[in-house]
């Protein structure tokens, strides 16, 4: 049992908190977000040369075929940075799927997500499934020389920005199966997709798909027809896993930020963190980024495991982590008081980033369900 | 023993009902429902309709423009405002300062503010906090001095909300340098358009400008400025922080338009075939705040009762102040989770509506309610010490 990082990783670490702690000044961070940017193109062009675009894209596809522990590193520097920039759909995700596509994409997408000159989101939700992956309602119909898409994404991760969509569509099966899913690549600029641009509260742009017979060719099939769902699966607890880390790592930085202000702030002349309930309250936030680094650390062991373990983990650390997260990120806001809940302050914005991770590929309640119903059918196979 | 109404209390419960079903803006209910404040002219328009059917002032007595109900009436004009999605007033002017006006203030006070709070055509503003002082507001260092025949004010005040739309402004400050922290401060009423007075806007974690902060340099105001006596500011600011948190007992009965909201996105939201409020989870989930709202309501009639027969409710506005603040985020954090990825768009970035975006703005916003009016941490150090003997 071992939790170390190794020495690359150790160094990836210390260089990726070097490049927050140089381009992750918050009065520069406010400006980019009130200009309206998703994201800083330079940043990201940084990113690239740093390698983090590469960790996941494997040896043969001239990337580094990293490990989980290398992503967790980079999410959690994300996180702790308050970062905007599409690592989790692009840097992590879209990788994990392209590894399904056709030769001449996937050489392509590859190469070009790499380099940071691709933006990739999974359309990875439908407004009538909830959070529910194995709920596909949109179809693809074979038609000469490809397929036709209809329906409808209610979640794409940074997709305001991206160029091409993953999109997974049925082309067999009920609803609910987890058989009859295809995966898609489609461009963002296709005649009957409409993109819904918007951003959230913790100033993502994300976007909503409104899928009105959009047709792709043969060769943007990823994986097997009707076959996608373990890659979309495989993908997405990836990107659960790496969302984690970069909870735990806004986590540590907004509880940092707030033992500051207990320890400098004084009223009735004396410093806050002198009183014995504010004392209880901040440790209770202690555990609970403790509780969370553990969860996060059981998550990323976990994807190099058996898959019925990998599950039960993920969605146990998914649930954990949102609501530790939740607790800490609150309370930050409550101790901080009034100034706590302004925009010019960076409590607040750790908080709604939180807020977002949580609801992002499932929320806690979820999540949890998700657990109870595996731990129901290991019940029944003992 | 008994929740009924009188006959003439049910007629009055009829007439507020019939009110609110016609008066009510189609344009407010969304925002209402998700705990959001109004836009200042929409809180304004609400005033002035309010005041043209003679329920400007609900909580004032007759004579000085008010309903002159008592406090059953009250809650039943409240209970009945939620029910139709109305907006709650506009509290600074009509319930903070302007009892402490009719209650301190001179003849010529009293006739000079009194009818334009009534009326909607004054909006008033409470310079009370300073960046150092929040909690602790009784070390506030804010300073008046007499200058012949005129106070000049100096300080800088903090979370003075709607500073930029308010004309006029009470606020607390240090006559008397020499005295114990809480004797030597003193009530102004001024005008925010004395010279001196510049306004900071502050953008709130809901991306809304509801806040300011305000530098006083040196304001000449004349000795009229001045409420009552001179150190007795602190006093009449008690009064005024027991009667926020009334203010709050009213706002309470407008959770059941938080939980309304919540259950309406479950009973919408299909999953597989079935509506959310199928799931026994999530039906559990909003029984157990319809419960903890029901608690709270209690101990609201309690209070509201208590009032009209002159009883003191003890700590009973704290407790209520803590209950109200945190249900209001757990229901509104929760109506958000029922939206799920409907909650996401915080803003369109094109032209299409984002409809569901009040109530993750109004969940948001709830986070401020356990921190102003005398944070909850503050309202359990009085309920300890107070009321507990602790």
């Amino acid at each position: 049992m071992n939790f170390d990082l190794s020495e690359e990783q150790q160094l990836l670490k210390d260089s990726a908190w070097r490049y927050g702690a140089d381009h992750g000044e918050f009065t520069a961070w406010r400006a980019r977000v009130s200009r309206g940017d998703a994201f800083d193109a330079a940043s990201w062009k940084r990113m690239a040369d740093l390698g983090w675009l590469m960790l996941n894209v494997p040896e043969d596809d001239g990337g580094l075929g990293s490990g989980p522990v290398e992503t967790m590193v980079v999410a959690e520097a994300i996180g702790r940075y308050l970062m905007l920039e599409p690592f989790v759909s692009t840097g992590v995700i879209a990788p994990a799927l392209l590894t399904g596509a056709t030769e001449a994409l996937r050489a392509e997408l590859m190469a070009g997500l790499a380099e940071g000159k691709v933006v990739i989101a999974l359309a990875d939700a439908e407004p009538g499934g909830r959070f529910d992956l194995n709920h596909v309602a949109a179809r693809a119909e074979a038609v000469d020389g490809g397929f036709r898409l209809t329906g409808e994404k209610s979640h794409a991760l940074d997709g305001a920005a991206a160029d091409w969509f993953i999109i997974p569509a049925r082309t067999a099966g009920a609803d609910d199966s987890q058989d009859g899913v295809s995966l898609f690549l489609v461009p963002a600029e296709t005649s009957g997709l409409t993109v819904r641009r918007s951003r959230a509260m913790d100033n993502r742009h994300n976007a909503s798909l409104k899928l009105e017979g959009v047709v792709v060719p043969a060769a943007n099939l990823i994986g097997g027809l009707g076959d996608g769902f373990p890659l979309l699966r495989d993908a997405l607890d990836r990107g659960v896993v790496a969302r984690l880390a970069e909870a735990v790592g806004a986590m540590d930085a907004v509880r940092e930020m707030t033992m500051e202000y207990l320890k400098t702030r004084k009223q009735f002349g004396q410093t806050l963190g002198s009183f014995q309930a504010l004392q209880h309250r901040a440790v209770d936030m202690a555990i609970a980024c403790e509780e969370a680094r553990s969860m996060m650390y059981l998550a990323t062991i976990a994807l190099s495991g058996s898959a019925a373990e990998r599950r039960r983990v993920i969605s146990a650390a998914k649930a954990r982590v949102g609501q530790t997260s939740l607790y800490v990120g609150r309370q930050s806001v409550q101790l901080h008081g009034g100034v706590g809940f302004t925009e010019e302050l960076a409590v607040a914005h750790y908080l709604k980033r939180l807020i977002m991770i949580d609801m992002a590929f499932g929320n806690a309640d979820h999540h949890r369900a998700e657990l109870a119903a595996s731990l129901r059918v290991s019940a029944a196979a003992a | 023993m008994n929740l009924d109404l009188t006959p003439e209390q049910s007629a009055f419960r009829d007439e507020v009902r019939a009110f609110f079903a016609e008066n009510v803006p189609e344009s407010f209910k969304s925002r209402v429902r998700a705990g959001m404040r109004l836009e200042p002219h929409e809180f304004t328009q609400w005033q002035k309709l309010l005041h043209a059917r003679g329920w400007g002032a609900p909580s004032w007595p007759k004579e000085y423009g008010g309903t002159g109900w008592d406090p059953t009436q009250l809650y039943i004009f409240e209970t009945e405002a939620s029910r139709a999605d109305a907006p709650v007033q506009f509290h600074q002017g009509l319930e903070l300062i302007g009892p402490i006006i009719f209650t301190f203030g001179s003849p010529e006070q009293k006739a000079k503010y009194l009818p334009a709070i009534v009326s909607g055509d004054d909006w008033w503003c409470q310079g009370y906090s300073e960046p150092n002082s929040g909690s602790d507001l009784a070390s506030l260092s804010t300073r008046a001095v007499r200058d012949g025949n005129e106070y000049v004010i100096n300080g800088q005040k903090a979370w003075t909300s709607y500073a930029h739309v308010a004309n006029r402004m009470f606020l607390l400050a240090r006559t008397d340098p020499d005295a114990r922290k809480q004797a030597g401060i003193s009530l102004f009423l001024i005008d925010i358009d004395t010279p001196g007075v510049t306004i900071r806007p502050v953008v709130t974690m809901d991306e809304i400008h509801h806040t300011n902060e305000v530098f006083l340099d040196n304001v000449r105001v004349p000795p009229s400025a001045l409420l009552g006596e001179e150190g007795m500011g602190w006093s009449y600011g008690k009064v005024l922080l027991d009667r926020e948190r009334g203010v709050t007992a009213a706002t309470t009965t407008r959770l059941a338009q938080q939980l309304r909201g919540a259950r309406k996105v479950a009973a919408e939201t299909m999953l597989g075939g079935r509506s959310l409020l199928d799931d026994p989870r999530v039906a559990d989930r909003l029984a157990q705040f319809e419960l903890e709202v029901m608690a709270l309501e209690g101990m609201v009639m309690r209070t509201m009762a208590e009032a009209t027969s002159g009883q003191d409710s003890g700590p009973r506005a704290s407790m209520i102040k803590i209950r109200w603040s945190e249900l209001l985020q757990q229901i509104t954090e929760y109506w958000v989770e029922l939206q799920g990825y409907g909650a996401m768009a915080f803003a369109p970035l094109g032209p299409f509506e984002a409809p569901d975006a009040w109530a993750a703005k109004g969940m948001i916003y709830s986070r401020v309610t356990s921190i102003y009016g005398g944070s909850n941490e503050i309202q359990r150090n009085i309920i300890a010490r107070r009321a507990l003997g602790l």
